[in-house]
């Protein structure tokens, strides 16, 4: 298929602005008469849902849970980036454009990413406008900090729970629509299906989690805004409802997908615990600018420190291997993510691990070096200038406690293990998908109508995503991006009038979800869905993971095929439609993954080179870095559905071309 | 440290049909629980068992299990979120318990809150509260003054975040032996009333909201202190003063 991206001429720097002057529009009175749907109400769907029923468009928002405000976005912790330069330290919407650009390898759209850039501010304002409280300083003052791979401090932050004030403030918007009756909310509704008619998205199925009614909505519009894909792993730190099923539904009715295989996996998670194990938890990236990471230099050591023979505190300093400080000398422990968890990886698999679990994969991230430098510094500012040792630890730990007690606490719930006194244990973790839905520049997806939004489409981060620019991104995308572009598609619709679901489209449609539900009801096989989940999950995790080489993804798509047989023959899901059914809504959502999981490991098998968070073994350097091929990969790879059997899709590519830009290795050394 | 090891343990669950049938306490036994799970994990490993013995899974609330999301909501031995503080039931840890405890599990129980199915309950009052006033009126135009126009005292700004932190779970109401929504609702009201771009609105908002609360079902405050015993985000009492005083004030002054 030909991929349009739709990129305006003219210089990069005025696009979006010349752009905007020429978007058709819809004059007030009419947009009453138009419906749009929105799939989603994390960042990106809560933000366009709000935007658009303040214009005057009649919304209906659609979210699986209890309500709007518990989209995954809540738990997004460190921060939110904006290009304001309050900190003069000469940042500019181009640095935050050039840095977003580099971090995720050289694989992004220029002309999205500088919009991107050039919209960050307008989003602090918004949210400082609807009451989000950000941190301040005492001047009363937006505060900032820095975050990986970048040189300013660029990053504006509430405490660690940075995601849920935004949320909160999106959720608010919402809910004041909601209160004057322009937008109308169907929470606890899972979306199940897509409806076409002449080739436009027109509508929706849905399914009312509470009494198993199978709904058609119908739209002059529709938005997917449904997050990401990282439980295609099984375990993940995303929420346990977190599924790809309202993207892979309009996938299977032709939008394209592309670039699944870029994953980004998050160097600082609490290693698992045990096989009954359902969730990965993160720790801030923030936490590495006081920790330093490492491993014991020999097998042996690691081993005894497994079996509980040795403390970590009783290998000296000369036998630990700070892994992270030796290989990246400038940056150390602050290395962009995707460098931080390979370097992890490839510890472990040396048999440095130092976890006792299944698989001994686990590393410390250790604060006693810090707990003595902020110590001393402490006791000097109190004008103590001969600090005992103890005085000098107990105000270090005071220090800590300040800056991460709630992390700290946090870790301590979960490991039952004092990380003042003994490092932390942390391992890499898969936590944000780069990869989703094609799209053009006005986020559309190639179904005319159909329009994607946040994590669920994958225009701006390349191949790997720097800390604090997914929040930005789903704001950007759903307050300043689609107000402006669905109006421009929504000009030609004003004539068209109440779209009926009597229509035989709906009805096929509705008859497709039926007849998948009650054949998994009627299937009374053998196993649960979390057992097929879980393999799955063990298939990605070790052949479409940190590390991939050509046969693992071979081996991986064939198991994946079988598993999925398995799947529709093996398969028990318990109970009927017609109530609340969690093992049904898991079976439909496993469903979807399974086949996403293939469609990632042919992604990563046709990606002959190592990019971001995607890392071909058979494509390094000598230092083990990775080897990107700008001559033969600089595209953007998407896939066609060509029903059932996966491996028939088929991929177009979409050239990558930088104007700005010199494409350069990506040094962090 | 204490070395993760199994137990064995019983567990009294609420099951109820859907929200017209009658519920009652059912038991069960799960052996071979690791002290190292968290207890949502552990109910995911009665659900398995459950589904391989061909009998129904238990239907509960949870997503993000990391204590920010608000959804999981269990009354554990007779307290809302379990025998731990400061944490959500996700958080909760079966190191907590011993080999051969009998647990108590529960929905929220609440006028306000009607249970759905076995332990999940209906809290979108919540959200009709939010509606009726929980935001500032000011649509998306990217033209919104410079973040930086309006100082906000720092002290203000933390508490303002303090209050915002509230996660809408609704353990305060669960706890509350009136069922009050206070604490939700002051959390609410105070993070707005403490900032500049909120006081504009303050006074319809106080009303509005308290209005649908009331609307709602919710009981009213004996400062009994109950939620802020339980509120795994530590919202304090404080809120429901300054909702008071704002109600009090904006009574006097609104037109009826």
């Amino acid at each position: 298929m030909k991929l349009d991206s739709k990129i305006p001429g003219g210089p990069l720097k005025n696009k979006w602005t010349d752009y905007k002057d020429h978007l058709k529009l819809v004059a007030p009175n009419n947009r009453p008469k138009i419906d749009i749907i929105v799939v989603g109400t994390g960042l990106a769907g809560s933000s366009a849902a709000a935007s658009l029923a303040e214009m005057g468009y009649n919304v209906k928002a659609f979210c699986f849970q209890d309500s709007p405000r518990r989209a995954h976005s809540i738990a997004a912790q460190g921060g939110i980036n904006a290009a304001k330069n309050y900190q003069n330290d000469g940042d500019s919407v181009y640095r935050l454009f050039y840095d977003t650009i580099k971090g995720g390898d050289y694989r992004a759209r220029e002309a999205n990413v500088y919009r991107l850039a050039e919209v960050s501010s307008n989003i602090i304002d918004q949210c400082v406008a609807q009451g989000v409280p950000f941190a301040r300083e005492y001047g009363g003052m937006l505060d900032n900090r820095s975050f990986g791979g970048t040189q300013v401090q660029r990053t504006f932050y509430a405490a660690g729970q940075t995601g849920q004030q935004l949320l909160l403030g999106a959720y608010s918007a919402l809910s004041r629509q909601i209160g004057l009756g322009r937008a109308q909310m169907f929470n606890r509704h899972e979306m199940l299906d897509l409806v076409k008619i002449d080739g436009k998205a027109r509508g929706i199925i849905a399914r009312n989690l509470i009494t198993g009614e199978i709904e058609r909505h119908s739209a002059h519009a529709v938005v997917i805004a449904s997050g990401g894909y990282g439980n295609v792993y099984f375990l993940s730190t995303n929420a346990m409802g977190s599924n790809v099923t309202a993207a892979w539904k309009i996938h299977k009715q032709g939008a394209l997908f592309a670039n699944p295989c870029y994953v980004q996996i998050h160097p600082t998670c609490i290693p698992v615990h045990g096989t009954n194990q359902a969730k990965l938890t993160l720790m801030s990236e923030s936490l590495r600018n006081s920790g330093r990471i490492w491993v014991p230099k020999t097998k042996e050591a690691a081993e005894a420190v497994r079996t509980g023979k040795l403390k970590p505190a009783d290998i000296a300093e000369a036998d630990r291997d700070y892994y992270l400080e030796r290989k990246y000398p400038s940056f150390g422990n602050l290395a962009p993510r995707d460098i931080s968890s390979r370097a992890a990886k490839e510890v472990c698999d040396e048999g440095r691990g130092i976890e006792s679990n299944d698989t001994n994969e686990g590393v410390f991230l250790d604060f006693s070096t810090e707990i003595q430098t902020k110590g001393k510094q402490s006791a000097y500012a109190k004008g103590n200038h001969n600090p005992t040792p103890e005085e000098i630890t107990t105000l270090g730990k005071q220090w800590l406690e300040e800056k991460y007690g709630n992390l700290f606490t946090m870790y301590q719930k979960i490991t039952d293990e004092n990380p003042y006194e003994t490092p932390m244990k942390i391992y890499p973790a898969v936590h944000y998908t780069m990869g989703g839905v094609w799209v053009d520049y006005n986020l559309q997806s190639t179904i005319p109508g159909c329009f994607v939004a946040g994590e669920a489409n994958f225009s701006d981060h390349g191949a790997n995503r720097l800390g604090a620019s997914a929040l930005m991104q789903g704001l950007a995308d759903g307050y300043f991006v689609l107000p402006y572009t669905i109006s421009n598609y929504l000009a030609d619709e004003i004539r068209t009038g109440k779209i009926t679901t009597d229509a035989p489209e709906f009805e096929e449609a509705e008859a497709r979800v039926k007849d998948t539900i009650s054949q998994f009801l009627n299937n009374k096989g053998t196993k649960s869905v979390d057992y097929f989940h879980k393999k799955l999950g063990l298939i990605m995790w070790n052949k479409v993971g940190m590390g991939r080489n050509e046969k693992g993804l071979t081996e991986a798509i064939a198991e994946i095929g079988q598993l999925k047989e398995d799947f529709y023959k093996n398969v028990n899901v318990p109970g009927s439609n017609e109530e609340l059914n969690p093992q049904l809504e898991k079976a439909l959502r496993v469903a979807d993954l399974i086949d996403l999981g293939q469609l990632m490991a042919m992604d990563a098998l046709q990606r002959n080179e190592s990019c971001g968070g995607h890392f071909r073994d058979e494509y390094q350097d000598a230092e083990g870095e990775t080897l990107r091929d700008d001559v033969n990969f600089s595209f953007v790879g998407a896939w066609e559905y060509k029903g059932n059997d996966i491996t028939k899709e088929e991929l177009s590519k979409e050239e990558l071309k930088y104007e700005e830009i010199k494409i350069a290795a990506r040094n962090y050394k | 440290m204490s070395a993760a090891k199994n137990i064995n343990i019983n567990l009294k669950i609420w099951r109820q049909k859907n929200a017209n049938a009658k519920g009652s306490m059912e038991t069960y036994k799960l052996d071979n629980v690791s002290t190292a799970s968290s207890f949502l994990e552990m109910l995911d490993q009665l659900n398995e068992q459950l589904i391989n013995e061909r009998k129904e899974p238990v239907a509960f609330d949870h997503d993000c299990r990391e204590g920010i999301c608000g959804s999981c909501s269990l009354y554990i031995n007779g307290r809302a979120h379990g025998p731990d503080t400061g944490i959500t039931t996700c958080q909760l840890h079966m190191r907590m318990f011993n080999d051969g405890d009998t647990i108590f599990i529960e929905p929220w129980r609440s006028k306000a809150f009607p249970v759905i199915k076995d332990l999940v309950v209906d809290r979108t009052a919540f959200d009709r509260i939010q509606q009726a006033g929980g935001f500032v009126s000011v649509n998306t135009s990217g033209n919104t003054i410079d973040a930086n126009s309006i100082p906000v005292p720092k002290d203000d700004a933390d508490k303002a975040f303090e209050a915002a932190a509230c996660i809408g779970c609704g353990a305060c109401v669960a706890t509350c032996k009136n069922g009050s929504a206070m604490l939700f609702v002051g959390a609410k009201v105070s993070q707005y009333a403490l900032l500049p771009q909120g006081k504009v609105e303050a006074t319809q908002r106080v009303m509005n909201m308290v209005r649908q609360m009331d609307e709602e079902g919710f009981g009213n405050c004996t400062n009994t202190g109950a939620c802020e015993v339980e509120c795994p985000k530590g919202i304090s009492l404080e809120n429901i003063a300054r909702m008071n005083r704002e109600f009090l004030s904006a009574s006097l002054t609104a037109d009826k």
